[in-house]
């Protein structure tokens, strides 16, 4: 046997060594993440199969959503979750940018550090309670004060026209706006952060106000992650369920009044699916589910692929 | 080029937008708040811990099941998800280079965005359908199903901020890298893991559409685990929505408990992490 040999001679003893079996065994568990989103994209799939054979394209076009007479048509919930989603994201949004350029552009450290954790704690609060508060506190107050000035004033518009319901669009989308506000402005606070302290420096070199350089330094450089986040917003709006289902009315109107009731996506899962009357019910639900998940993956992709592209190069200079 | 007073004067402007688009963000804050505190503390007494709710009409009762409940799920749950999180965060801490690995990551971050009650309904088409029947098993998978991807991108940090000299000094020392994996990486690490762990926690202790269709919730204490379970925030939403004044206080105090166990559940984990940054 001659010395090079030897050298190897432990590696072919141990074929099985603890490493091999280690990194096996945490690799299963790795596995088991990928298991588990494709597991639920088949179970999702499976389970609407029976509503995608007998309904087809006329699932997604359908006003008339009927249990007892076997009539699925998810259009008013695919509109409610849109324009709600979308109306929550207009609100949301200038907030949003405005609070992070705050703490970071503007305030003191400590301040800024301050109203950080605030907004974090703000994310903390779950679902059930901003929609306990939304239920008992808002909606009321909408429907006492809000509404009834916005129909003596504004009724004219197609969009508060109809009576003050308390539980009502309005309510869904202001309720998602204060949900997703602290997600969109931890995110545009981290892009912001990140952008190179020399893009300022450059700015201010050149005699711009603050605002100036806000806007043609520091923007500019974050603009894709504050994109990101927005669409990471989207998606957290359309797939709110609890807090959205307690204070939009739950009826499956297609409306263009803010004051109507209205109903979304997650929320009629959320009303029928323990208590699905049919087969067919429940199959149906579960392809609005599905349709949901479709979406808030596509959203949730693009918003990280976004997101990535400005934190990731935080440390390089200006490229 | 503009004048300077322009300028200076938009410059005040935009800093007073910024200002009030962050005292309008912060408003809701302090509004939700005030009301739970409020609120909670005027209804909130010892029966609340102690006993179950009361039938419509009676005034008094609490929400004890609930809380027993959620602390069952949640211990379900968390012996579930914590190995898979962690256990799939040192394979790509340690043998995460290739494709695979990426893959995982990407497939636990589009995981973490999933609606929680689509985790719900996957818990139901997994668990009760072929059990026959809501149970506190199913609820706590689907809380688990929550709770994977964040522990498992937490840990992986964690990991990922232990010095590469403390993995050479212990391979260099002849300690096979299962040994080093398991006592020097997640030995060092444990401090920043535990503030995940606590995190991720402190989420699904508050979530309550995922266990809708699967817990569903009990008027009564529950014994089983194959039977439905009360959770407290389900308790809060069905009291919520409820016609009834006695059940909205009852809604209150039980989100101010379920706030304060929230916080202290983040204020713990942020003294977690500050330690562990420091050490």
């Amino acid at each position: 046997m001659t010395e090079a040999d030897s050298r190897y001679e432990p590696e072919r003893r141990r074929p099985l060594g603890g490493d091999t079996i280690y990194r096996w065994l945490t690799a299963g568990f790795g596995l088991l993440v990928l298991a588990i989103l494709g597991l639920m994209l088949f179970e999702m799939a499976q389970g609407s199969l029976p509503s995608l054979a007998k309904s087809g394209w006329s699932f997604i076009s359908g006003k008339d959503w009927d249990a007892v007479q076997g009539n699925f048509g998810a259009l008013p919930f695919i509109f409610g979750s849109v324009v709600s989603a979308v109306l929550a994201i207009l609100v949301a949004t200038p907030l949003s940018v405005a609070t992070a350029l705050f703490i970071t552009e503007i305030a003191p450290k400590k301040v800024g550090g301050v109203i950080a954790s605030l907004v974090e704690l703000l994310a903390a609060i779950p679902s059930v309670i901003y929609g306990l508060w939304g239920v008992l506190v808002m909606a009321p107050w909408l429907q006492q004060s809000v509404q009834p000035w916005l129909i003596d004033h504004l009724g004219f518009l197609p969009f508060f026209s109809g009576a003050p319901f308390g539980a009502s669009r309005m309510a869904g989308v202001l309720i998602q706006a204060i949900m997703i506000i602290p997600i969109i402005t931890a995110i545009c606070r981290e892009v912001l952060l990140a952008v190179p302290q020399s893009q300022r420096e450059a700015a201010v070199a050149l005699g711009a106000t603050k605002w100036e350089m806000i806007r043609i330094a520091v923007l500019p450089y974050g603009r894709s992650g504050v994109l990101g986040a927005v669409i990471l917003g989207l998606g957290r709006a359309i797939g709110e369920t609890m807090a959205v289902t307690m204070v939009i009315g739950n009826s499956p109107l297609i409306s263009m009044s803010l004051l109507s009731p209205a109903y979304t996506m997650p929320s009629v899962i959320a009303n029928e699916f323990a208590e699905a009357t049919n087969a067919l019910h429940s199959a149906a639900l579960m392809e609005i589910g599905l349709i949901l998940l479709f979406v808030t993956l596509a959203v949730n992709v693009l918003a990280r692929v976004m997101i990535w592209s400005v934190t990731r190069g935080a440390k390089g200079g200006v490229a | 080029m503009r004048s300077i007073t322009l300028r200076n004067w938009q410059n005040h402007a935009a800093t007073a937008m910024m200002l009030l688009g962050t005292v309008a963000v912060l408003v809701p804050l302090a509004l939700v708040f005030f009301h739970i505190l409020r609120m909670g503390f005027s209804s909130l007494s010892l029966d609340f811990f102690t006993n179950i709710p009361k039938p419509t009409g009676e005034s008094g009762g609490g929400m004890a099941n609930g809380l027993l409940g959620s602390a069952i799920m949640i211990t379900l749950s968390a012996c579930i998800g914590l190995p898979i999180g962690i256990l799939g965060a040192v394979y790509l801490t340690e043998f995460g280079g290739g494709k695979l690995a990426n893959t995982i990551r990407f497939s636990a971050d589009v995981l973490a965005g999933v609606p929680s009650i689509i985790t719900g309904m996957v818990a139901y088409t997994l668990l009760v359908v072929p059990m026959k029947g809501f149970s506190a098993l199913a609820g706590a998978v689907a809380l688990a199903l929550i709770m994977i991807p964040i522990v498992l991108r937490t840990t992986e940090e964690q990991l990922k901020m232990v010095p590469g000299t403390l993995r050479e000094a212990s391979l260099a020392l002849g300690v096979p890298l299962w040994r080093t994996s398991l006592q020097v990486m997640l030995k060092t690490a444990t401090k920043g893991i535990v503030t995940g762990v606590l995190l991720a926690i402190a989420r699904i202790a508050g979530e309550t559409a995922p266990l809708l269709f699967t817990a569903l919730g009990n008027q009564f204490w529950s014994r089983k685990l194959t039977e439905p379970m009360a959770a407290l925030p389900l308790q809060i939403f069905s009291f919520a929505i409820a016609p009834y004044e006695d059940w909205h206080k009852l809604a209150w105090a039980g989100a101010l408990v379920l706030v304060v166990v929230m916080f202290t559940l983040n204020i713990g984990a942020r003294l977690m992490g500050r330690s562990a940054r420091q050490s």
